[in-house]
Formats: structure tokens, C-alpha cells, sequence
């Protein structure tokens, strides 16, 4: 009787630990549901260990505690293979991410060194055209007034974040 | 003569400070035509500064992933900028910048050109497990490609645009992974690969990793790499 009581106990704090991740959100549903499931069936094995003793004897298993043992290591087996596989592919993953971001830094580098060659190629052409009217800064040339695009001009529809929205009309 | 090409040198670094600014201006001073990448992986040093200074590009990965990481990354760049031809180098400087036309010549008739050290060349030499390792690759490898490869573990290697393609989705993070399952990949998929004897030279800082146990885990990898790689789809 103790044994039962030992075990129920167990099986019921597992329960409560699940439930408290589950609703903390600590827990994402896929994994959530395998423990509430396993929790659920552990829970009366808990409380009547003897109750797998017929299913264990047919099976030739001496008795139901060693049947539950061994699909527990079996269970718990395949849990560790999935959380190996899920592992590599969340670091298949991640690398993906770092590679996104190393490539995005270096054109981030190139944009700006661009954008600092143009500003000072301003400041350069300003004093030397000396009074004429300057070059637009960056990206201003749409904001001219009938903005071009690929020569042709194009009315400009809308301006937002003052950036010039351009559209065919 | 390689002129009307566009190929992109991809040298991956590891904290590799000391030696890095000596092969970047190296490259640049015997093939100022071609584009000069460095992969910093994750370095903790001063890499990335010191190679932007000697006058390369530089993409560089949050953290640490392992040579086969930041090629994937030199080949994603490769593809993604339009290059014609990816060179790998190392950053110790034990790769001579000397034998990239050699290299890039024999793309003609191969999609992958290794720099190999023991066919010929120089006086490179390894011993023990190591050097057993080496040779059961070099002997499983000849004969899937139907050619002479004497060193499939040289990170010395020339890929034309298809195998650009290929490298930018698909390269091995797993140690070895990055040579010796590369080649098994590109030579199951039917492209030709072919060899260039070079010398290989002391590397420039860091030393090579010389210990009996060491060799005797590389064998190990060695092995385990190459079954897998054999057996995958």
C-alpha cells in the first residue's frame, strides 16, 4: 500500500509541474500534450501498481511494475532521440540565421561606406561649384519635384516618412 | 588568361589575427584581379578589423561554427554576388597564392580543383594514424571519382559555378565534414574532380596538432565521416 501511495504521489506532483509550465507558457503544446498524456496514464498506475499484472503475465512479463519499467526506458529513449534530432535542426537553423545576419552586416558596412563617399563627394562639389545649386543628398532625387524613375517621369502620388511614393496614374 | 572570369577568394578565419593580414596582401599582390573574402568565424580577436585594413571583404558569423560553417557562408556569398569561380585558401598561410591559376586552369575539365600535397610537389609529410586515415580516404575517394586524389582533406580547392550553387545550400558543418563528405557529395552527383600538385608551406602562426592521441581520434572521425558520407542519400 505504500508502494502505491509512494508512486501516486510522484505521478500527481509530475502532473502539477506540467500543468504549471503549461500555463506559465514555458511549455510549447506539441511537448505539452506527450506529458499530459504521459502524466495522465501514469497517474492511476501510480495509485494501483498492480493493475497491469494480467497484461504483464499475458506478455510473459513477471510482473506489471518491470512491464511499466520497461516501456518507460523505451519511452524515454525515443523522447531523447526526438530532443537529439530537434537539437540539430535548431542549430541547422540558428547557423542559417548567423549566416543571414553576417551577409546582411557586410552590405550594412558597404552601404554605409557608399553613403559617406557620396556625402563627402557633396561637401567637395559644394565648395567647388561655389553658389550653383547642389546635388540632391541620398534618395532626395526622387523627392524632386515630378520625380524620374528609370528616366521617365514619373507624378508623384504620395509622399510618406518622407520617402516619395511613385505610381503610375 | 583567367581574365574574363570573376572569382572570389574565400580565406575562413578563426581568431586568426597574426597571420591573416600577411595572406590577404599576399593574394592581392599576385592576383590583384580577383576579389579577396574573409569569413570571420566568430573570431575573438581582432580579425575582422585587421583583415578590413589589409584591404579584404569581410562577412563575419556571430559565433564560432566550424570551418565547414563559414564556407557554406564564403560559398552563400559567392552565389549570391554572381561569381564564376570560389577558391578556397587557409588564413595560416600555409597555401600558396602562387598555384591559383594553375588551379582555376584545371577547372576546364573538373567542377572541383584540390591543391593537393603529397602529389609531387613539396615535402609535406604526416605520420602514424594520421597519415592512415589520410590514405584510406584518399584511396576510397580515388576510386569513386575514377581519378588520382592523393590528399581529399586539403582545404586548398577551386569549385566552378555549379558547385557554387550547390556549396551555398548544402556544406557540412560536422569536423571533416567540410572535405572529405564535400567530395563525396560532388562526385556522387556526377562532377568531375580533379587535382593540382602544390607545396605547401609552414604555416605563418599556430601550430599543427601533432599528438599520437589526436591522430588516432582523426583516424576515428576519419572513418565515421566517410561511412556516413558513403551511406547518405
Amino acid at each position: 500500500m505504500k508502494l502505491a501511495i509512494m508512486t501516486g504521489v510522484v505521478a500527481l506532483l509530475l502532473l502539477a509541474l506540467i500543468f504549471e509550465l503549461l500555463r506559465r507558457r514555458q511549455l510549447r503544446e506539441k511537448y505539452a500534450v506527450l506529458w499530459l498524456v504521459v502524466g495522465l496514464v501514469t497517474l492511476p498506475l501510480g495509485f494501483i501498481p498492480w493493475s497491469l499484472d494480467n497484461v504483464s503475465s499475458w506478455l510473459g512479463v513477471a510482473s506489471g511494475a518491470s512491464l511499466v519499467l520497461f516501456l518507460a526506458v523505451v519511452f524515454l529513449l525515443v523522447v531523447c532521440i526526438h530532443l537529439s534530432w530537434e537539437a540539430s535542426r535548431l542549430e541547422d537553423e540558428t547557423r542559417a540565421l548567423a549566416e543571414e545576419v553576417a551577409l546582411i552586416r557586410a552590405e550594412l558596412r558597404d552601404v554605409k561606406e557608399q553613403q559617406a563617399e557620396q556625402a563627402a563627394e557633396q561637401t567637395t562639389g559644394q565648395q567647388g561649384a561655389n553658389g550653383t545649386a547642389p546635388k540632391a543628398p541620398n534618395g532626395a532625387a526622387h523627392g524632386a519635384p515630378n520625380g524620374t524613375a528609370n528616366g521617365r517621369p514619373v507624378p508623384i502620388v504620395a509622399q510618406r516618412d518622407g520617402k516619395a511614393v511613385v505610381g503610375e496614374r | 588568361m583567367n581574365a574574363e572570369k570573376r572569382v572570389l577568394i574565400i580565406i575562413p578565419a578563426w581568431n586568426e589575427a597574426g597571420s591573416i593580414a600577411d595572406v590577404i596582401a599576399e593574394v592581392r599582390d599576385e592576383l590583384p584581379a580577383y576579389d579577396v573574402l574573409v569569413v570571420n568565424d566568430g573570431s575573438t580577436d581582432d580579425t575582422e578589423r585587421v583583415a578590413l585594413a589589409a584591404g579584404a571583404r569581410v562577412v563575419s558569423l556571430p559565433y564560432n561554427l566550424g570551418v565547414g560553417g563559414a564556407m557554406r557562408l564564403g560559398y552563400r556569398y559567392a552565389h549570391e554576388h554572381d561569381y564564376d569561380v570560389a577558391i578556397q585558401i587557409d588564413a595560416d598561410g600555409q597555401h600558396d597564392p602562387r598555384y591559383v591559376p594553375k588551379l582555376i586552369d584545371a577547372l576546364g575539365e573538373a567542377s572541383v580543383v584540390i591543391g593537393a600535397r603529397f602529389a609531387g610537389e613539396g615535402d609535406y609529410q604526416v605520420r602514424g594514424p594520421r597519415r592512415w586515415a589520410m590514405g584510406l580516404l584518399s584511396r576510397v575517394l580515388s576510386r569513386m571519382a575514377k581519378t588520382t586524389l592523393s590528399d581529399t582533406t586539403s582545404g586548398f580547392r577551386a569549385c566552378d559555378r555549379e558547385i557554387i550553387r550547390l556549396f551555398a545550400q548544402w556544406y557540412p558543418v560536422e569536423y571533416l565534414g567540410d572535405t572529405v563528405e564535400t567530395l563525396v557529395r560532388v562526385i556522387r552527383l556526377g562532377h568531375p574532380v580533379a587535382q593540382v600538385p602544390v607545396a605547401m608551406r609552414p604555416r605563418a602562426a599556430g601550430m599543427p596538432s601533432n599528438s599520437p592521441a589526436k591522430a588516432m581520434i582523426y583516424l576515428g572521425r576519419a572513418l565515421i565521416t566517410l561511412l556516413l558520407a558513403v551511406n547518405r542519400r
